[in-house]
């Protein structure tokens, strides 16, 4: 809740201060004198700054919210509380007497097992305790039990730091909540703050030394270079078999009606079948091992090319065939030299939403079992609580999906720079 | 017997739900070799259609074409095509595009540079050779296609409303290159056209047809295409026939047209 209300407040300042700028500079380029532009589509283009602010403000909530070495301490959002507490608590024994003693709690960092404080008993029946309670966790203290009147022999607390308490009560101090359980004792919980614990949530620079580690170290018997090489390595044998098959696949089909009639039924069933319902069958008929994932891609990949290239022979414009017949083409040649090129920029769409489908496909079915791959990495990671190797893991395999579709991109504009121009 | 002879030719579209429309009726005609025939009507009058069976695209369902003694059974290299926009190869360059007749015949490489380059000097784009077609105005795309279909030097040539996408002034060049190629090459060529200037401009020729069912109306001959070859397309327009050729053609069609709004009334 805290953090959605930031990040509203960030991004509505942001625009404002920005806009307020931009309007004071003054800008005039072509759309700036636009006076349409609700609905223009045109005039919408990504504002970079916006981009910008939007990256930096992720990182910015993030760091404030785990404390982060990389933001100024002062914009830390309160941390759990850590050091030495104390609190009073008075005992009255079952004749009637009180008497009050102190608590001192050594609040440690929860990875550390310190020595507890070494505390003076003091005077009087009841005696001074010390304690150790982890930080955002929360320690039972037993106050009585090196007291002279312990609960068994009828003594009970009735107040701490002055403030009355009975079961299943409980008291504020500076340092955070004493509470009393059904039986009366004494639960110490320490101020958790608004920081999130790195097991839930981990710095970033946390997240930065564990990626740093693994590539270095590796995780699991193989490195991290080895682990991704996995995953992209299925991803592409996956895919160049989808598109081995499913190319002729599709141009038969938008060539032949025979063709279209067989495998219609079979692509158009296929087709809304989300590939990771795929693996289980594929898990039973070829095991875990690569044969299975590789298998799981190709179904992926296949769909997708097949229908990409029949849409890629569909879509000639039929002008275009004819012209090449009149100008004295044999069949092979219009294949050749119209229907394939004409085709290129679909299946050039067609790779890269399949592409896209096999890495996200590759990710799943590692999750599901595997002995590599970036998939089994953060699957691994989260069953020992390695929330830093989880999210490494999840980044890196946005930064890579991502990476693929650029190079898609690239290729495309290299290679068919007609798309969509015809 | 040598040119292009069209005999009783009928074409029958039967239509999926039934019923069919009857796009041309007993079609007869005879262009000689080098004629230039320009062909006109209210659009549904199956000029394309005309076209189409002529090139070889469609069989017709009665009569046939005959060329230069053989019956037209296919498309073929002999008779070559120039469409309305958008039939350029995208993917090819302008010389690979104007070098692909040559190239699917299996030509040497170096007489199908020259050939493409004197072609490209024919239709005025040396300087273009190496760009793409996408880069090209829409004049220029056409003057490629031109270009394109003499690289495969047919005996007739066959245009669909080649220069209907054009604007007026870009239009009145091309109509000039189109009586240039025309004299220059001699080709046979039939020109499918919406506008009455260019059919009369252009047309040795001229082919009125009429619709529902498709057939000849009228056929004229004209010294106009003549005329223009040497002399400014403007100078031509001032011609003492030309006017009355005009308003005579436009009234014709004109009427066609009523006609046609009239029987859609009644059946409405
Ligand atoms: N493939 C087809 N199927 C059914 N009817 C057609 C087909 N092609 C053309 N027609 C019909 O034939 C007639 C002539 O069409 P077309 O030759 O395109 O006319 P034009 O080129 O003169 O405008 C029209 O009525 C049209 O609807
Ligand atoms: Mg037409």
């Amino acid at each position: 809740m805290i953090p959605a209300l930031i990040y509203l407040a960030i991004f509505g300042i942001s625009f404002a201060v920005v806009y307020t700028i931009r309007a004071r500079r003054g800008r005039n380029d072509f759309t700036a004198r636009k006076t349409v532009t609700f609905g223009d589509e045109s005039a919408v283009a990504p504002d970079r700054a916006a981009s910008i602010f939007s990256v930096i403000t992720i990182f910015l909530l993030w760091g404030i919210f785990t404390g982060s070495s990389l933001v100024p301490g002062w914009l830390h959002m309160p941390g759990p509380f850590a050091g030495v507490a104390e609190f009073d608590y008075t005992a009255r024994n079952a004749d009637g007497d009180t008497d009050t003693a102190t608590v001192t709690v050594l609040v440690h960092p929860i990875d550390q097992k310190p020595e507890p404080l070494e505390v003076d008993p003091g005077d009087g029946w009841a005696k001074n305790d010390n304690a150790l309670v982890g930080i955002w966790r929360s320690g039972l203290v037993r106050v009585d039990r090196n007291d002279d009147f312990t609960r068994d022999d009828g003594a009970e607390v009735i107040e701490v730091n002055g403030q009355p308490i009975s079961p299943g009560g409980e008291v504020r101090t500076d340092f955070g909540r004493i509470a009393m359980s059904p039986k009366g004792t004494l639960n110490v919980e320490p101020a958790k703050g608004w920081q999130m614990e790195p097991i839930w949530l981990p710095s970033p620079e946390a997240v930065f030394a564990r990626l740093t580690e693994i590539a270095q170290e590796g995780f699991r018997g193989s490195t991290l270079w080895e682990h991704v090489g996995y995953s992209l390595m299925r991803v592409i044998v996956g895919f160049f078999f989808g598109a081995l098959v499913g190319i002729p696949l599709g141009y038969a089909m938008g060539l032949s009606n025979w063709f279209r009639g067989w495998f219609d039924p079979i692509v158009e069933f296929m087709r809304p079948v989300p590939p990771l319902a795929l693996i289980p069958l594929v898990i039973i008929w070829a095991g875990i091992g690569e044969a299975g994932k590789i298998i799981l891609l190709f179904l992926a990949a296949l769909w997708i090319m097949a229908i990409a290239a029949r849409a890629g022979v569909s879509g000639v414009k039929i002008s275009k065939v004819h012209a090449a017949y009149s100008l004295g083409a044999s069949k092979w040649q219009v294949m050749r030299y119209v229907i394939v090129p004409n085709s290129l920029p679909e299946l050039f769409t067609g790779a890269r939403v399949a592409m896209g489908v096999c890495w996200g496909t590759v990710v799943a079915a590692e999750l599901v079992a595997a002995e590599q791959g970036a998939g089994m990495m953060i699957m691994v990671a989260s069953k020992f609580q390695n929330t830093d190797i989880v999210i490494m893991g999840i980044i890196m395999i946005g930064v890579i999906g991502f990476g693929i579709d650029v190079l898609m991109r690239m290729a495309e504009r290299w290679l068919v720079p007609w798309k969509g121009r015809g | 017997m040598s040119g292009l002879s069209i005999e009783n030719l009928s074409m029958r579209f039967d239509i999926p739900g039934g019923g069919s429309v009857q796009a041309l009726q007993n079609i007869n005609l005879h262009l000689k070799e080098g004629e230039l025939m320009s062909v006109l009507g209210p659009s549904g009058c199956g000029k394309t259609t005309l076209l189409n069976i002529v090139a070889g695209f469609l069989a017709p369902t009665e009569g046939k074409i005959v060329m230069n003694g053989h019956d037209v059974v296919g498309p073929a290299a002999e008779r070559g095509m120039v469409f309305q926009q958008g039939a350029l190869f995208e993917w090819m360059n302008v010389r690979e595009n104007v070098g692909f007749g040559p190239r699917m015949k299996g030509m040497p490489k170096y007489d199908m540079a020259e050939k493409v380059d004197h072609l490209l000097e024919v239709v005025g784009l040396k300087d273009f050779k190496d760009k793409a077609v996408y880069e090209l105005s829409g004049g220029m795309q056409q003057r490629v296609a031109l270009a394109r279909c003499l690289a495969n030097d047919p005996d007739v040539i066959l245009m669909d409303e080649p220069l209907g996408a054009l604007d007026a002034l870009t239009r009145e060049k091309m109509q000039s290159l189109v009586l240039k190629l025309w004299k220059e090459t001699g080709k046979t060529i039939i020109l499918i056209t919406h506008s009455v200037e260019e059919a009369l401009l252009l047309g040795e020729r001229l082919l009125v047809m009429a619709p529902r069912p498709g057939r000849i109306h009228k056929e004229y001959r004209l010294p106009f295409a003549d005329l223009g070859v040497n002399a400014d397309l403007r100078e031509v327009k001032k011609h003492a026939d030309y006017n009355s050729t005009r308003e005579e053609i436009l009234n014709m069609i004109w009427n066609m047209e009523e006609e046609i709004m009239g029987r859609a009334e009644e059946s409405a």
